[in-house]
């Protein structure tokens, strides 16, 4: 098996609205997948799915062979998953080392916490984060004194550092500048090599750039699926995106 | 390599709080009056319990409604094995009334926290809120624990066979309020601490990153009804009678507004909370004994609106209140962006 992800007829609803109408996906060993769609079309909310932070209404979801349907989202990060969210969710009251720090230290067992016996040993890991997302020397500041930009790459390196087999990535470049997009990206190729990863993103470009495979989703529906070029020759996809504008 | 320790604000202000309450409580039977001594004493187990409850909710986010049941748990079970068994070693007594209050915590733990998904604020308060008072009406219908006389004539605590009373019984309460507020501190402040930390801000965040929220709260629940247990049982043995209040409504509600009024999520706010409440109450109440639960209101209802932190957010800034968990062998001076957030 080669697949480090599949979801199979994955339904969503919320009341009457359907948000995701059997979206299937398979996601590849250590490929970096991108998912775009209009707003609206379900993107977020098949993210949310995966990670178990929204409830299925129907279909499966298989992670790394292993049926996470209705695993707790706390189980779904331990075996592996980590979603970086659209909304970035740091501990804004903390300062930016310790928030690093408390995505490290999560396999420490409860006694080792209490003990506090890995504060120490863990301080070069959580230093060398910091320093590779260019935020050494922001370590001592409160997080939500950050700039959004460093917000971001303050939660991918929470992400990166649980060492994922599988990173999702929502909207990562929100907000930021080219130049900011830009580093990003390099962070990513940089910090993630050989994690999968799925991606959504409204830059097309940041998504050529990183991803080998692309779905389109559009009002909950898979309705392309391939590389980046076949996806622009698309007439669906032409159809979804021109048809919105 | 980076110094974590940047964090600290130059003037820290909770170790000189802790200080100035530290000598007040050793200096008071300095002053040879067995009314502030034993005022103190009362004092010193209110903000015990006060300090339990802001471990719960200042700290884990559980708002525990019913911090009262726990802390009558520790008085009744004290009082029973003091009275029907003639235990009063305070090596006996005491630590039944831990296990007392940690049992029943962990009960409520149970049914309240430890579901499939995690529990609403709302559902824990209105859970230990109604066991609360389930507890406190089953006590006073309930002749084998003397209803609602409840028990009286709890003899006094012993050590070696001497009974402990007066200034030697208070400073065995304050000694043993010293180790908890120390053990509390240490645990606030510990890894365990920051994720306390994190689950007060964004719960989910941490459940994303694949904490066991629900068995850490559990955790730190029982820890916390453990604390009130033991402060019920110096309550009783401090009062000389256990009753069904002591369980009840009423002491779960100001043991709320001590904490609230204090300062939520500062372990000290608890104790000044405590203190300033029943200092002004005992000499308000005697003046105008109509006016001032009135005012006791409007003070509270001031607080929640302008000072959600309570007091001690008047006097320590966030950022030391949250503090900083990365360690204490720095090397050296912090990064110059030490953040000196709002207060």
């Amino acid at each position: 098996m080669n697949e480090i992800l599949t979801t199979r007829e994955v339904v969503k609803s919320f009341g009457k609205l359907q948000a995701l109408r059997g979206v299937s996906l398979a996601v590849g060993k250590g490929e970096l997948h991108g998912l775009i769609g209009p707003n609206g079309s379900g993107k977020s909310t098949l993210l949310k799915c995966i990670v178990g932070a929204e409830t299925t209404s129907g279909g499966t979801i298989t992670f790394d062979g292993m049926d996470v349907t209705r695993v707790p989202p706390d189980q779904r990060a331990r075996l592996g998953m980590c979603l970086k969210f659209q909304v970035t969710s740091i501990l804004p009251a903390l300062s930016v080392y310790d928030n690093v720090l408390l995505a490290v230290q999560r396999n420490g067992s409860l006694g080792q916490l209490l003990r506090s016996s890995t504060r120490r040993a863990l301080r070069p890991e959580v230093t060398t984060l910091l320093e590779a997302v260019n935020l050494a020397d922001r370590a001592s500041v409160l997080a939500q004194e950050l700039s959004h930009g460093q917000q971001q790459w303050l939660e991918i390196a929470m992400a990166i550092s649980q060492r994922p087999s599988l990173l999702l990535l929502d909207e990562p470049t929100a907000g930021m500048n080219r130049e900011e997009r830009r580093a990003t990206g390099d962070l990513l190729e940089r910090l993630a090599r050989g994690t999968s990863m799925v991606i959504v993103e409204h830059d097309l470009d940041f998504v050529r750039r990183m991803c080998t495979r692309i779905t389109v989703l559009e009002q909950g529906e898979v309705i392309a699926e391939g590389s980046a070029s076949e996806i622009e020759q698309n007439e669906n996809v032409k159809g979804a995106f021109i048809g919105r504008r | 390599m980076i110094n974590p320790r940047g964090l600290r604000a130059r003037i820290r202000v909770i170790p000189l709080l802790e200080v100035v309450a530290a000598v007040a409580f050793v200096l008071v039977p300095a002053f040879h009056s067995g009314f502030a001594t034993d005022f103190a004493g009362r004092l010193i187990v209110l903000g015990l319990l006060a300090l339990s409850f802001d471990l719960a909710w200042g700290y884990t986010g559980i708002l525990s409604f019913g911090q009262a049941l726990f802390f009558g748990a520790g008085g009744y079970a004290a009082a029973l094995v003091a009275t029907r068994l003639d235990v009063t070693s305070v090596f006996l007594a005491l630590p039944i009334s831990v296990v007392a209050g940690a049992v029943f915590s962990f009960a409520a733990a149970l049914l309240l926290l430890m579901g499939k998904r995690p529990p609403t604020v709302i559902f824990v308060a209105l859970g230990t809120l109604a066991g609360s008072f389930a507890a406190e009406t089953l006590a006073a219908g309930w002749n084998a624990i003397g209803a609602a006389n409840g028990i009286p004539s709890v003899p006094y605590l012993t050590i070696h066979g001497a009974q402990l009373r007066g200034v030697p019984f208070y400073y065995v309460i304050l000694g043993l309020a010293a180790v908890i507020y120390i053990g509390s501190r240490l645990l606030v402040r510990s890894q365990l601490g920051l994720v306390l930390a994190g689950i007060r801000q964004q719960e989910a965040r941490l459940l994303y990153l694949g904490y066991s929220i629900q068995r850490v709260k559990a955790l730190v629940f029982v820890f916390s009804g453990a604390i009130a247990g033991l402060s019920g049982a110096l309550f009783v043995f401090h009062a000389g009678y256990a009753s069904p209040e002591i369980l009840g409504v009423l002491l779960s509600t100001k043991t709320v507004f001590y904490v609230f009024f204090g300062g939520v999520g500062a372990l000290i706010g608890s104790i000044y909370g405590v203190a300033i409440v029943e200092i002004c109450g005992n000499i308000l109440s005697q003046a105008y004994p109509n006016v001032w639960p009135v005012l006791l209101g409007a003070i509270l209802l001031l607080v929640v609106m302008f000072r959600p932190s309570g007091l001690i957010g008047l006097v320590v800034p966030l950022a030391e209140r949250v503090g900083s968990f990365g360690g204490r062998d720095g090397n050296g001076k912090g990064p110059r962006e030490n953040a000196q957030a709002g207060r």
